[in-house]
This record gives C-alpha cells, structure tokens and sequence, in this order.
C-alpha cells in the first residue's frame, strides 16, 4: 500500500473514532510476538498513535496453536486479525474460509516471490542449523554430510512445534523421495527432539548438542545483543528452506477497515524495523538491515507452496515418524 | 459434610466430563486409530516402570528417614520434597546439566576414564519421572510411617522385636495401606507425562497419548481422535486408582498416646544401609537442584520488571487455588474414611489421569459462547490447578483421615462433637501435618502448572511459568533461567511455609 492511501485510511478511522467510543482492534497472536522482549509493544504504540484505536493482543502458543484456536473458534472469534500464521500452515487456514482479502500489494523484499490474496507476509528467514565455532569449527555442509558424520543435533517434533515442521518439509523438497531413507541415516546424529524450539535451544546452550535447528537469524541475536561473534550457522548445498510469516484479516471482523489498516501497516517501516532485532526474523519490506544482523545469504531459498506443503506434510510426517520411531 | 462432599466430587467429576464431551461433541463423537496402541504401550510401559521404580526406592528412604534422627533432619526432608515442585522444562535442564551428554556425570566419566552413560532413552524418562516422584512417594510413605503410634514401637520393643519382626507386623501391614495409593499416584502422574518422555525418551519412539492428543489438536485438527486419545488416558487413571482402592487395606494400627517416639533405630549393617540409601537419594534428588541454581544465580541479579509482577500474580493464584484444594480435599478425605461413597475416592483421584490440552480446548469450548475466554485466565488457572492438585491432596490425607475416624471417630460420636467443634478441635489438630504438607504441594503445583491454560492467555496478566518461557522463547536464556530459579524459590518457600507450619502445628 503506498503511504498516503495509508494516511488517508488511518485519518478518516480517526475521524470515526472521535465521534464514537474508541474502537477495540483485536490481532490474535503468538506468544513471542507480544512479550515485553518482542515486536509487539512498540507495534502497539505506533499503531495506536495512528489508529485512534485500542489494539489488543491476544495470544496462544504459535503459529499452529494460531490456527487450531480458529477452528475451535469459528466465526465467533473476536479477532480481527490473525498475526503469525506461516505458509505451512496457509492452505489449511485458507481451506477454514474464516479469512477475507487483504488487498495489499505482494510484500517486496522476500528472496522468493509470494503473493496470496489472503495472507501478507510481514517477516521471514531461513531455517538452518546453527552451532558454536568453537566446539564444531568445520559444520556439515550438507544433510548427506550430517547424516555420515558423528555430529550431534538437536531437533523439534512436527506435531508440536512450527520450525519442526519446517525442517520435515526442508528435507522433503530438498530430497524427495530419497527423504525417507535420509532420516532414516539421519537417525543417530538426532540426540533427542523437543516439543519447541526454547527447549531445544536450551539443550544446544547447555552443549548437549553440536547444532540445533533454528534459524540463520539466530547468530545475529547473539552477535547483537550479546556481543558473542561465536555462533554461526551451516550452509547447506541443497538450500535452505524459508518460513514465511504471514497475517490476515478475519471475515467475520467488526472492524474490517481497521483490520485491513493494520495488516497494511504491517508492511510499513515502523512496524518493519522492529522486526529484526525484536522478532530475530528478516523484515518482509526491502529496507536496510541492522549492522551486524547477517554475515552471509544461503545461495539457494526452497519454498513449497501452500497446497503441496499442505499435501506434503501427512505423508512427510509419516516417513519421519517411521525412520526415528525405530 | 456429608453432602458438601457429595457436592465437591460431582463438581470434580464434572470438570473432568464436561470438557471432553464438549471437545467430542464439538468433533461430532470420538476416534481411535491403529497407531495409536504404540502411544498407549509406550505410555502404559513408561508410568508402569516409573512408578515402580519411584515407589520400591522410596521404601528405603522413607524408612531410613522414619527411623533415624540426625542434625538436618528436617531441613533434609524439606529439601528433598523440592523437585516435586520443579516446572518441567527446568527439571529436564536440571537433569540434563548434571546426567546429559555434557552433564557433570559424564564429565566425570570420562575424566575417570569410564566409558559415558546414554541418557536419552527410556532410561532417561524412567530417570527422570523418578527424580520428580521419589520425593513425593518418599513423603507419601514417610507419612505412613509417623502414623503408626509411638505405642506400637513401644510394645515391640518390650517384646524384643528384632527389625525382622518389626517389618512384619508394624511396617508392612503400614506399607499395604500406603503403597497401592502411592503407586496409583506416580503412575497417573506419569500417564499425562508429555515433554519429560519426548524429550528424554530421545525422539517419536517416546509418543505418550499426551503426546497424541497434540498431534490430533494441533497438526490434524482432529478434535474427535483427541477426545478418544483423552477418553483412554483418562480410564487408564480411573484403572488405576480402582486397583489402588481394591488392594489396601487398613492397617488398624488403632489410635495412639501421641507420646514422642522413642526412635532407636537398629545397629549393625542397617544403620549402613540406611546412611546408604539417604546419601544416595540426597545425591540423586540434589545435585540437579544445584545445577539449578547455579544455572538462576547469574540471572537473578537483573530480572526484567515484568518478572516480579508475573511472580506477584503466581503466589496470588497459588494462594486462592491452595484454599480451594484443601477445602474440597479435607471434606472429601473425611468423607470417605467416615465410609461415604465410593464413587467420590474415584471423583478424588481422576484429575490426574486428565489430558491438559483436552481440558483446557473443553474449558475454552465451554467458555467461548458465554464470555471472551482470554478475560477468564487468571480465575480459570486457579480453577484448573486447584482440580489437578487435588487428587494429591486427598491421596495424602485419606489414611490419615481414616486413622482419625478409627481412633476417634465413635468417641466423638458418643461426645455429640459435630460441624465447626470437631473440626477446630479434632480434625484440623489431629491431621495437621498432612493438611501442611498437602497444602505446601498444592501452592507449589500451582505456581509451576502452565499447559492447561495457553489458549485462555492474554498479553496482560502472564504468569511467571509463561514468563518464563517467554524468556526462553526470546533467545534470553540468562534471564529465563533466572526468572525460573526465581519460581523454584518461590513453589519452595510457600510449601516450606505451610509443610512447617503443619508440622509445628502437629507437634
């Protein structure tokens, strides 16, 4: 959206607002996001000095939680928005045919285009395996290679965690059909898999584990706020698969206009440049990066669509199920 | 009382039905698949060995604790009741800093030149259920010990009782009453168990039902397999709490003088043994508390603000869940030894076996037609953690109870001693150190329990476990593990307070 449409929507809501009570804007997200630590209070104040609005979060777990919540909650929601929901899981929440069109233009600065009229995207990064330099100084450079070394890395399951996911369909679009037999190899080098990702990262800081499954983000966090150059993570030959982070506006909302401005702002630098050193993710918009936030770019993005990561994950979860439950 | 209890175990039951029939009527009826019996071996094969194994090395201790009398005596029994109270996330930690590949343990293996011990693994849930039982079967039986009267002791030893002769008409009729109890419990608390086994079971293969039900909610959305899944873990429960009931039986040590015992514990190898088995279990249950704090202490110095307030709000819900707890145990504890129905022991017992997720998606489904559930968090903690607390609380004061009710019960009856009276003057004294100790476990429970109420959370008004994993989440790992000693304090300082308060009380 360009910024004076954005001006002009905020000022007439504005306009409204004076003459009623201050309307109520609900955006249901997950719990990082509007934790003291997150991007969500300095979203909330900038909005709310735009908006003449009350925003309010509300939160429940993660992303898959987001969306589990949805189904129970059906059209009686009191959301508005849906802030936090990733492209695994955009098929099946479009299927709920709870969203409405956002109406903005496709975000600009993802390494691989998207475009869905019903979910924007609003950060993103690259899943990867980070470790210390230190005690792993040469990381595989490949899953093939992971799998025929002795490294050790720690993972998150599928079914309770949304990088765990991520990393089932990582393997899968890089591998295929060779995915089963590759976690099957993969089998002794996984120490143990967490429900989330704070415990698997716990147990990689307290060294139970040369890597863990994260993000290529996650080396900035501790360059940046801990002054700690020694984390890094492993280019992987066969590419790095992406989460995209994504919002939209709920049909059944009592305040469709506010919505559609706020998942507009989103897009918008104030909401952006909060997001790299508060959410550890890339901003959706091209904007200048913090210094320090990324040494190096994974050459190769993979990215399934919605609809095969959505055929791809029951089938996924199985093999994996299979190889690890041996 | 006696329809105050009736009351109190139809609202138990309740908050057990009520929620997985919303989830099952939201699914249109309930699902079960082939897969799912791994889950159910894994889980019944788990809680069975976890139990077992809890309640056979309590047996030791406990005895070792009821017969010896040493410096730090209470301090040691304290202590060792706190990885009971552990979050589990800061359990697992615990564990994994000192038995982990790079725990101390094998640091020291290694450095021995002795080949590393394999955490992960069925061995690893088995451990670690254990570290956070022991305590709770160790004091479970520790109770039945100090129920049996000075004067039982007495007339053994002026009969020449050796310790053979003790053990057989004293100590196991006692162990027959207590253990069945004790069993059933770890092995419920063991059934719901979910991020300890996946964690330390080391992967898929350590599916528990728990485990299942997440996957049914969260990655298929299929609310009926879920309401299935929670249907058999709940029997399971139900199970094992009949069994319990079937295989005590009441000691009838009759009532006693209340005279100080005379403890002279045996000589020769079982004062060995003894010194044995509380140095060991000391070890085991400690050393990863230490590893705790020393994780908390570098953290603790610069908490965030918001730290204090979640912990201000923890100790408040802990406090009103704790009096809603022990009100409904003590009514139905006495209930039930005054021989009322039987159906209540069951209402009393089944919280444990209840899936969280499942009670907290019915509690929502209930909720969300009537009022916004997020405006409910903090009454609907309160009321979760005071009904999955209860089943300890009762577990721990029934014997008593029903002691009381032998010993004291037809002198009362003929003395016309009834309602408030024969509480202040004989129920509350007469079970005071059960009451202090169960309501110590109950505030504790509920500082640390967090599952349930995820889907009722807000952005305002988290509670420290919340905050605690939003540290974790935030890559604040320094932080996290302070504000996480901070809750391990605090679950300790309030059962500290009301076990010794018990105690004094009983004294």
């Amino acid at each position: 959206m360009k910024p004076p449409l954005l001006a002009a929507t905020v000022v007439s809501l504005a306009a409204g607002a004076a003459v009623a009570e201050t309307p109520v804007l609900t955006v249901l997200t997950y719990d990082s996001f509007t934790s003291e630590w997150g991007p969500g209070p300095a979203v909330e104040q900038a909005f709310e000095a735009i908006c003449g609005c009350d925003l309010r979060f509300v939160t429940g777990g993660d992303g898959a939680a987001l969306l589990a919540r949805l189904k129970l909650e059906g059209a009686a929601s009191e959301a508005d928005v849906v802030l936090g929901l990733d492209t695994s899981l955009a098929a099946e929440a479009a299927a709920t045919g709870l969203f409405a069109p956002h109406g903005q233009a496709a975000a600009k600065g993802l390494p691989v285009p998207y475009d869905d009229p019903l979910f924007l995207p609003y950060d993103w990064g690259w899943f990867a395996f980070v470790h210390d330099k230190t005690r792993l100084p040469a990381p595989p450079a490949s899953f093939e290679a992971l799998a025929a070394s002795e490294v050790k890395v720690v993972i998150q399951d599928p079914r309770s965690s949304t990088p765990g996911l991520g990393l089932l369909l990582w393997v899968k679009a890089a591998h295929g059909d060779r995915a089963a037999a590759l976690w099957a190899e993969l089998a002794d080098n996984i120490v143990t898999v967490t429900p989330g990702w704070s415990e698997a990262y716990g147990l990689f800081l307290e060294g139970e584990a040369d890597m863990v499954l994260s993000y290529t983000t996650s080396p900035a966090y501790h360059r940046i706020a801990e002054q700690d150059a020694g984390k890094d993570w492993a280019p992987f030959a066969e590419g790095h698969y992406l989460q995209v982070e994504v919002s939209g506006v709920l049909a059944a909302s009592d305040q469709p206009d506010l919505a559609r401005a706020f998942v507009a702002f989103t897009q918008g630098s104030e909401f952006q440049s909060v997001i790299p050193t508060t959410n550890w993710m890339y901003p959706a918009a091209e904007m200048p990066l913090p210094e320090g936030f990324e040494t190096s770019r994974p050459e190769v993005s993979l990215l399934m669509t919605a609809d095969e990561a959505q055929a791809a994950r029951g089938p996924a979860l199985a093999e994996w199920q299979a190889a690890l439950g041996q | 009382m006696a329809s105050g209890a009736r009351a109190i175990g139809a609202l138990a039951l309740l908050l057990v039905a009520a929620p997985l029939v919303a989830v099952a009527w939201a699914a249109g009826g309930v699902s079960l698949s082939a897969a799912d019996w791994a889950a159910l071996r894994f889980t019944v094969l788990q809680a069975t060995v976890s139990s077992v194994v809890s309640v056979l090395l309590a047996v030791p201790v406990a005895k070792a604790l009821a017969r010896r009398r040493f410096p730090g005596r209470g301090a040691l029994i304290t202590l060792m009741g706190a990885p009971s109270l552990l979050p589990v996330i800061v359990a697992v930690l615990g564990l994994v800093a000192v038995y982990g590949r790079a725990g101390w343990l094998n640091d020291g293996l290694a450095a021995a030149g002795l080949p590393r011990v394999q955490v992960y693994g069925l061995q690893g849930v088995v451990m670690a259920h254990v570290f956070l039982n022991l305590p709770l079967a160790t004091r479970m039986l520790l109770q039945g010990w100090q129920a049996i009267p000075a004067e039982r002791f007495r007339l053994a030893e002026s009969l020449s009782f050796r310790p053979a002769d003790v053990a057989r008409h004293l100590e196991r009729p006692m162990l027959a009453e207590v253990v069945p109890g004790a069993l059933a419990t770890v092995f419920a608390v063991c059934l719901t168990s979910f991020a300890v086994a996946l964690v330390l079971g080391g992967g898929p293969r350590a599916t528990t039902l728990e485990l299942a039900i997440y996957q049914a909610v969260r990655f298929d959305f299929d609310l009926g397999h879920a309401a299935g899944l929670a249907l058999v873990q709940t029997a399971l429960g139900a199970a094992a709490a009949l069994a319990a009931w079937r295989m005590a039986q009441a000691a009838g040590f009759g009532a006693g003088l209340d005279r100080a015992p005379m403890w002279r514990g045996p000589d020769g190898w079982r004062r060995g043994a003894d010194v044995l088995a509380l140095g060991l279990a000391a070890a085991f249950l400690l050393v990863p508390m230490v590893a705790i704090l020393l994780r908390g202490l570098p953290g603790l110095a610069d908490l965030p603000p918001e730290v204090w307030a979640a912990a201000g709000r923890s100790v408040t819900v802990a406090l009103v869940s704790t009096a809603a707890t022990m009100t409904a145990a003590l009514t139905l504890a006495v209930a039930v030894a005054r021989g009322g129905a039987r159906w209540l022991d069951l209402a009393a017992a089944l919280p444990l076996a209840t899936s969280g997720l499942v009670l907290g998606t019915g509690l929502f489904l209930i909720a969300q037609p009537i009022v916004p559930p997020t405006r409910l968090a903090l009454p609907v903690t309160v009321l979760v953690n005071a009904l999955l607390a209860l089943p300890f609380a009762f577990r721990l004061l029934l014997p008593e109870a029903r002691a009381l009710h032998a010993g004291y019960g037809r002198l009362a009856e003929s003395l016309g001693l009834q309602g408030p009276a024969r509480l202040r003057l004989l129920t509350l004294p007469r079970l005071a150190r059960p009451l202090g100790f169960s309501a110590g476990l109950t505030a504790a429970l509920s500082m640390g329990d967090l599952g349930v109420i995820a889907l009722f959370a807000a952005d305002q008004g988290a509670t420290l476990p919340l905050m605690v994993q939003r540290l974790m989440g935030a890559y604040r790992t320094e932080a996290a593990a302070g504000a996480a000693l901070l809750l391990v304090g605090l679950s300790f300082a309030l059962f500290w307070a009301f076990d010794a308060g018990g105690r004094r009380a009983a004294a």
